[in-house]
């Protein structure tokens, strides 16, 4: 139906190397704006992922007392293995690693992991900033997973498919973003609520101590500051291939547009990141579940109805 | 392969199962089920029941990571500090599980099942959702009302008071009252 | 994999599950034993009908299964909550006023 292979699972290194890749440019392109603001030289803020891995390496573990250890290393190996999943499911160009036909809710459910591991992280360590940080998670989970789910409703429904190289191949005409901006705008706020990232990281936030982040150190805080970054690098990924068209563009193979466009809204997302105040659970509930929610509802009415009236 | 896989699953399940009964961590019996709910759910993957494997494994995930949090707001004591035994009746109960056990596990043996009718279709998921929407649209009917009762009731039980009570007969106040004040206000 | 194996191992999460519900004192636990008889029913389903007749109509039955599990605990939740607050105790044998 689609021009999109499954390639062989000897790929699958290659993808990893991949995301990991874009998600390092991520952070170095985050640390080079953390560092032109405060006025340091701008070679320290771009090497902040290679040295704050060296530096995270090196560091030894420090265990807090009664820890629950095997709860906290489900939740701190958990997310970058969530990453990876799901970015095994979006398609570069003609290429996908595992070519699912409910694509969509993989990365639904995948997203969802997400919920049980951070408060895993944060009751894992024994602390109570940590479970105050992994208590602040779910609650701001609860406001954005609904509007989430139905803002991923609607490219499924107007491309009559579920699978994500359907999705891609319906965009072939007009990109989802241009007639779905509601549904794309709830998808990127969602995006950087389940990477708890930007305005909507007050699950590790300054000021309860760092929250589920607060005890974790040496190898342990490596894997969740990486679990977040290839989060939402991923997130970025998906939603490239359900709103921004995936591969299509010309003359480069697509693959590299995939890439491109990624790379271009993870950009946009840590530029924005600076701009934006931090939205506290609390605050942002009402909005999600009486503004967001609707009005994504309304977005997907709208696609319902226009789909009806083309067939 | 399949068979392999299906045993790794089964054992899973029961194993977390029987864990969520007997660890003495609440976070750790929350999650020991939603283990056995994955791998029931990725059983499903088995029977190409693509759509509800996952749809099950997400549900599963969202009700626990929710049931953990009732877990440690209600049960009043922190058995992973305090060990004791939060049953009753447990030789009876003990017997009546291994009973149906056997009623169940007899049932499954003997009866004897009929031969497999008619072949699956080739988009599971294209077929459940034509169902609902077709000649089982009555399912689909009466189970929204249901989930909206469920809400409502939920709600009802659950609230201690209606926004008329936090926010004044007018809806006016921006901030509702704090039920039970604490500090400096109690 | 047959379907007298498929039915032993539910018939075994469905008794686990009913153990639990029987014994369990707080209602939460009480709670997650129900959840883990609906999970051997849900295995159940999905085997008989891959087994037996694999046409849409089973699909529909396991998708209401599963939402009698989601009717459950949202009112379990409710009703344990309402329990808590009104008596400041989620213990079985302290709601027993229906049993009189």
């Amino acid at each position: 139906m689609t021009g999109v292979a499954e390639i062989s699972a000897a790929w699958a290194p290659a993808g990893a190397a991949v995301l990991l890749g874009v998600a390092a440019a991520a952070a170095a392109l985050d640390g080079a704006l953390a560092a032109r603001a405060d006025g340091r030289p701008l070679r320290a803020g771009v090497g902040l992922p290679v040295a704050e891995t060296a530096r995270l390496f090196r560091q030894r573990r420090r265990n807090t007392v009664s820890a629950d250890v095997l709860l906290r290393w489900i939740g701190v190996g958990g997310l970058l293995v969530v990453a990876l999943l799901k970015a095994a499911v979006v398609p570069l160009g003609g290429a996908v690693l595992a070519d699912l036909p409910t694509g969509l809710v993989w990365f639904n459910a995948l997203d969802v992991t997400v919920w049980a591991l951070v408060w895993l992280v944060g009751w894992g360590q024994n602390s109570a900033h940590a479970l105050v940080g992994g208590y602040r998670f779910l609650a701001q989970a609860l406001a954005y997973e609904l509007p989430l789910m139905f803002a991923l409703t609607a490219p499924a429904v107007a491309a009559a498919s579920l699978r994500p190289a359907d999705i891609v191949a319906a965009q072939a005409d007009l990109w989802f973003v241009l007639w779905m901006p509601v549904a794309f705008a709830v998808y990127c706020l969602a995006l950087v609520g389940f990477s708890v990232w930007g305005p909507l990281e007050t699950p590790v936030g300054a000021d309860v101590a760092g929250g589920v982040l607060a005890d974790l150190s040496g190898i342990d805080r490596w894997l969740v500051l990486v679990g977040r970054w290839t989060l939402l690098t991923a997130g970025a990924a998906f939603g490239v291939t359900l709103f921004l068209g995936g591969g299509a563009g010309p003359l480069l193979p697509g693959w590299t547009w995939v890439l491109l466009k990624t790379a271009v809204l993870l950009a946009a997302l840590v530029a924005l990141r600076r701009r934006l105040p931090a939205l506290r659970p609390e605050r942002i509930q009402a909005a999600a579940w009486l503004g967001a929610l609707p009005l994504v509802l309304l977005q997907v009415l709208v696609v319902s109805v226009v789909v009806v009236g083309r067939s | 392969m399949a068979d392999l896989v299906f045993w790794v699953l089964s054992g899973v399940a029961v194993a977390s199962g029987v864990a969520v009964f007997s660890v003495d961590s609440m976070a750790r019996a929350t999650y020991a089920l939603a283990a056995s709910f994955v791998a029931v759910g990725l059983a499903l993957l088995l029977f190409d029941l693509q759509f509800l494997g996952v749809i099950t494994v997400l549900m599963m995930i969202m009700e626990m990571a929710i049931m953990a949090i009732y877990m440690i707001m209600f049960m009043g004591m922190n058995p992973a500090l305090m060990p004791m035994s939060m049953v009753h009746d447990k030789r009876w109960a003990m017997a009546a599980a291994a009973g149906t056990f056997v009623v169940l596990a007899a049932g499954a043996v003997l009866v004897p099942w009929p031969d497999r009718a008619g072949d699956p279709a080739d988009d599971l998921t294209a077929a459940v959702g034509e169902a609902i929407m077709g000649d089982k649209m009555l399912v689909m009917l009466t189970v929204s009302p249901v989930l909206f009762a469920t809400i409502v009731a939920a709600l009802v039980l659950a609230l201690p008071s209606g926004r008329y009570a936090r926010l004044g007969d007018h809806l006016g106040r921006r901030t509702a009252p704090a039920r039970d004040p604490e500090g400096a206000g109690r | 994999m047959t379907l007298e194996t498929v039915l032993l191992v539910a018939a075994a999460l469905f008794c686990v599950g009913l153990y639990g519900a029987i014994s369990q004192q707080v209602v939460v636990m009480v709670m997650m034993g129900l959840e883990l008889m609906i999970n051997g029913v849900i295995l159940a389903a999905a085997g008989f009908w891959w087994f037996l007749t694999p046409v849409p109509d089973g699909q529909v039955l396991l998708l209401v299964v599963i939402t009698a599990m989601t009717v459950e605990m949202a009112m379990g939740f409710g009703v344990a909550t309402l329990l808590h607050r009104s008596r400041e105790s989620d213990m079985t044998d302290m709601a027993t006023d229906l049993s009189r």
